[in-house]
């Protein structure tokens, strides 16, 4: 795998006295105490972070964690204070902190597509113009520019709907317009800013599910900026958990769940909805024997699914990889897992972040 | 309180300098400046004067129908056009929409980008709010006098104390509408990779539509509530016969051609007053 984007060590201030804030993020003090000396809001402070070619990485945290500073940095909607943003140009990684004006375009028209939260869409034009937007921008004629279109609009289901104005449309087919026009760039990396927040918990499923197939089909790089921990442990490989400004844990949402690192992480983990995360590899006993009569699954059978084979053969299921067993589930084991306090409550010793 | 009366503030004298100073080294300006605009109006002028008013009428009447797709306002755009050429005073409207034409010419072509400009820059626009205030509220009788100055008598005056008046709305209406480009927009421009030009034209200009076409509207109405004061420094047009009622205290003939100039505006009101689709 290649690297798509480096997050080294970025620093992001708001604000017109940036060294002096820097200064004090560095001496260790708060974003609350820096405002109220420099006036200065830190965005984020000292983030590495490396995305590789291909995956899904959330970045999750409450509102004011700096998430969506952090993604920003990216294309350069929000300018990097210190540090380096580094993205797969085509040709060699391309520092967006210091790119030119000409870079920056180059990177946002062909490398770099965004989907927005409050959707972005030109109300005055059609769903078609808006998808075309992007393409329109850097340049394309406008029959090359169809053709792409209709291919993007048939790919989220909207092919009916390429004539009407983006007003007419529900929230959830608007934010559909919103990732046609990031695919239709064919722009390697996506950044998605909280696309689904604003819509209805039913509909936010089902563009999560419909993201994900899409993904298996084009396998672009996508950043995915959420607030939402079900929806995180749903769509990321990996996940890097944001606050106050730094990045407190990153990593699979497996590891994430067995091993909070921090209060804050753990407060989101004991929230979280088990059953859309947790897979039978999470909670079986390794190496264990099952009976040979019990049914084989796979490892990574979601957590739901593997109680209803439970259901029907009488409370144990064999867990293989690989064509090989490698532990077995018990009944006891799910409730184990669904009723576990002790792995997500960390020890008062793991807690070194805010003690 | 008599040394504070003594002392004057020297206005009078300050004006007087500052228009010799202009009048004696703008001649080239101020002649360049006559000619551009007598050419505007003449062309404008030519054009609907050849044209017969039976045909003008059955173009407005058209066009409102493009515009509108209803009865309602063709119908009230040719009954109101009828009446003027049943009055008798269709040259002079004929004049006077020549004088309002240019006038929107002149406005919306300075008035566009002044705004634009003053939505992208702050600081400029903080500096000239001041003198739009002065061109609104300063009484057109006042410039009227500097205008025969360097211009004479004429629709080119005429014009010109029509546009310092005017241009402030334009103006002001633009500098509304291209600085209330919501922030998601700009930033899905800028997203994609636009230039500043690009993000003006494609995301700034569409949005601001509604509020640069009610700066139309206004140029336009605008200017029609400047013809009788055109009208005083010699422009033609349907001020003149009001000037002339006044001078004869003729209150027949003024609210006949008052009335004329009432259904003028009501017709171009109409015409213009488009609602916003879409959103």
């Amino acid at each position: 795998m290649s690297e798509a984007i480096v997050f080294d060590n970025v620093s992001i201030i708001f604000g017109g006295t940036a060294e002096r804030a820097l200064a004090l993020a560095d001496a260790g003090q708060t974003r609350a105490e820096i405002q109220a000396e420099t006036g200065d809001v830190l965005g984020v402070h000292d983030c590495s972070l490396t995305v590789e070619a291909g995956e899904i990485v959330v970045l999750m945290g409450l509102s004011g964690s700096g998430k969506s500073t952090l993604l920003r940095a990216v294309n350069g909607l929000n300018a990097v204070t210190r540090g380096a943003v580094r993205v797969d140009g085509g040709e060699g990684l391309v520092d967006m902190a210091s790119a030119d004006a000409r870079t920056m375009r180059r990177m946002r028209r062909s490398r770099i597509a965004m989907v927005f939260q409050q959707f972005g869409l030109m109300p005055w034009r059609n769903v078609t113009e808006n998808v075309g937007f992007g393409l329109e921008v850097s340049g394309m004629s406008r029959a090359e520019r169809e053709a792409r279109v209709s291919e993007q609009l048939a790919l989220v289901g909207l092919s009916d709907w390429a004539d009407r104005r983006v007003g007419e449309l529900s929230g959830g087919m608007q934010q559909r317009v919103g990732l046609a026009r990031a695919f239709a760039t064919e722009a390697p990396i996506l950044l998605m800013d909280e696309p689904f927040s604003a819509l209805d918990p039913l509909i936010r499923q089902r563009l999560q599910d419909e993201l994900l197939d899409l993904q298996a089909r084009l396998k672009r790089t996508i950043l995915f900026v959420s607030h939402d921990l079900d929806e995180a442990f749903h769509i990321g490989n990996r996940i890097a958990i944001m606050d106050g400004g730094k990045i407190v844990q990153a990593g699979t949402p497996q590891e994430i769940i067995a091993n909070p690192k921090t209060r804050y992480v753990a407060d989101f983990v004991a929230n979280m909805n088990p059953l859309r995360v947790l897979r039978a590899e999470d909670i079986m006993q390794p190496g264990a024997t099952a009976p040979e009569d019990a049914p084989r699954i796979a490892h990574d059978t979601p957590v739901q699914a593997l109680m209803a084979e439970q259901l029907a053969a009488d409370g144990t299921v064999a867990v293989e990889e690989g064509g090989a067993v490698v532990g077995m589930v018990t009944a006891r084991d799910v409730l184990t897992a669904l009723t576990n306090a002790d792995k997500r409550r960390p020890d008062e010793d793991k807690d070194g972040d805010k003690a | 309180m008599a040394l504070f009366e003594d002392t004057k503030i020297p206005i009078d004298d300050a004006a007087e300098a500052v228009f010799a100073w202009a009048k004696s080294n703008g001649r080239v300006f101020f002649d360049a400046l006559s000619d551009g605009l007598g050419g505007l109006i003449d062309t404008i002028l030519w054009a609907l004067e050849a044209v017969p008013p039976l045909v003008i009428i059955l173009i407005v009447v058209a066009l409102a129908w493009l515009v509108h797709r209803n009865w309602k306002v063709p119908a009230l755009a040719g009954v109101g056009m009828l009446f003027i050429l049943n009055q008798g005073y269709w040259t002079e409207t004929m004049e006077s929409l020549t004088l309002v034409l240019s006038a929107c010419v002149v406005c919306m072509g300075l008035g566009v980008p002044i705004g634009i400009l003053g939505a992208r820059k702050p600081r400029f626009y903080a500096a000239l709010r001041p003198i739009l205030d002065l061109m609104q509220t300063l009484p057109p009788f006042v410039y009227l006098i500097p205008a025969i100055v360097f211009f004479g008598i004429g629709m080119v005056p005429g014009l010109i104390a029509t546009v310092i008046f005017v241009l402030p709305a334009p103006i002001r209406l633009t500098q509304i509408g291209v600085a209330s480009a919501p922030k998601p927009l700009i930033e899905a421009a800028e997203a994609f990779g636009s230039t500043s030009w690009q993000r003006l034209v494609k995301v700034e200009l569409p949005w601001a539509a509604p509020q640069i076409m009610a700066g139309l509207n206004q140029t336009i109405m605008l200017s029609l509530s400047m013809v009788v004061i055109a009208a005083l420094v010699g422009a033609d047009g349907l001020g003149v016969p009001v000037v002339r009622a006044l001078n004869r205290v003729d209150t027949g003939l003024g609210f006949e051609s008052g009335i004329v100039i009432v259904v003028v505006a009501i017709v171009l009101d109409r015409l213009l007053r488009v609602e916003r689709r879409g959103s």
